[in-house]
């Protein structure tokens, strides 16, 4: 794998899993968080920003549900070719209706979540795409959700 | 909400002032109210009802899986019988090592598959060793299987509106 896997501190990992969890909504919320992990709030606020910098976290905030407010998520695959797959990832990333793209090893290689206001917009982001490619969107709309859960713990 | 929309423009706005990510200032509520020229109270609020009413999944951290030692990360999709899966799919998303789990649309003839069903591990034998969990327990309700493992983030932002 070609990514990169910082240091963690055995605090580090305390950070990450607890912030996987609820965050407080009081007025002080990483002061509460801090105070339950034992370290200072300038100590949280500094390793939070240094995960972030350096992508062990590719978030911090609210996760929100598209759907619930109107919109749609979908996911969707391409089969690139293998020599232009730099060019295609980079007009897929383009869009801001992409939400997540992983390459994946199969023929279909490239697997893109969209993120749209409207169901619409998903149509639109998927002809913007084969427009763009040249290539065939495969679309993979969810029909029925059994189970999500975002959280994984920090593995020792 | 005159417009029929399921939130109003506050709160759309308090979506796109915190969708990149929450300030890491201490009293962050404060600092996103100052911006909306709202009471920190009502940003609180609004967030808690976003909360109730599943607007918002959680507020949190989303890790980088590799980054954070799950570096084998596979797709496992399966062919189960449009009669079966609605059983199914909820014993399978009730794994402990499945993260993500769904019905989606077969893309026939080049894609059988109905069940998507995310796992991770520290090594793809072990996500293999977990798919073979979810295939003994959908038996003979498994007509077709793979695992499409990943082998690059090439994006992962979240939602943008």
């Amino acid at each position: 794998m070609p990514e990169h896997r910082p240091e963690l501190d055995p605090t580090d990992r305390r950070v990450i899993d607890e912030l996987q969890g609820g965050f407080p909504l009081s007025p002080e919320p990483y002061a509460a968080v801090a105070d339950k992990l034992g370290i200072s709030e300038q100590d949280l606020l500094q390793r939070l920003e240094r995960l972030l910098s350096e992508r062990t976290l590719t978030r911090f905030g609210p996760m929100y549900q598209i759907e619930r407010i109107g919109g749609a998520f979908t996911l969707a695959a391409l089969a690139v070719p293998e020599e232009r797959f730099e060019e295609v990832t980079a007009a897929v990333n383009a869009l801001p209706q992409v939400a997540h793209n992983y390459r994946r090893e199969h023929a279909l290689n490239m697997w893109f979540v969209l993120a749209t206001e409207t169901p619409a917009g998903i149509i639109e982001a998927i002809a913007r795409i084969e427009q763009a490619t040249g290539l065939k969107v495969r679309n993979f709309p969810k029909e029925r959700e059994y189970f999500v859960e975002m959280k994984l713990p920090v593995r020792a | 909400m005159s417009d029929g929309k399921i939130i109003d423009l506050i709160d759309r706005a308090l979506i796109i002032a915190t969708q990149d990510g929450l300030p890491l200032v201490p009293r962050p509520w404060h600092a996103i109210a100052e911006r909306l020229d709202i009471t920190p109270a009502e940003v609180t609020q609004r967030l808690a009802a976003m909360l109730e009413g599943g607007i918002i999944r959680r507020i949190g951290a989303v890790p980088n899986h590799y980054a954070i030692g799950w570096t084998a990360n596979g797709m496992t999709v399966w062919d189960v019988p449009d009669e079966a899966i609605d059983r199914l799919g909820p014993v399978i998303g009730a794994l402990d090592f499945v993260t993500h789990c769904y019905r989606r649309p077969r893309a026939l003839p080049e894609w059988p598959y109905n069940l998507f069903a995310m796992a991770h591990g520290g090594s793809r034998d072990e996500v293999r060793a977990k798919a073979e969990i979810i295939a003994d327990l959908l038996g003979a309700n498994c007509r077709a299987r793979d695992i499409l493992f990943s082998t690059r983030i090439l994006k992962k932002s979240g939602l943008r509106i």
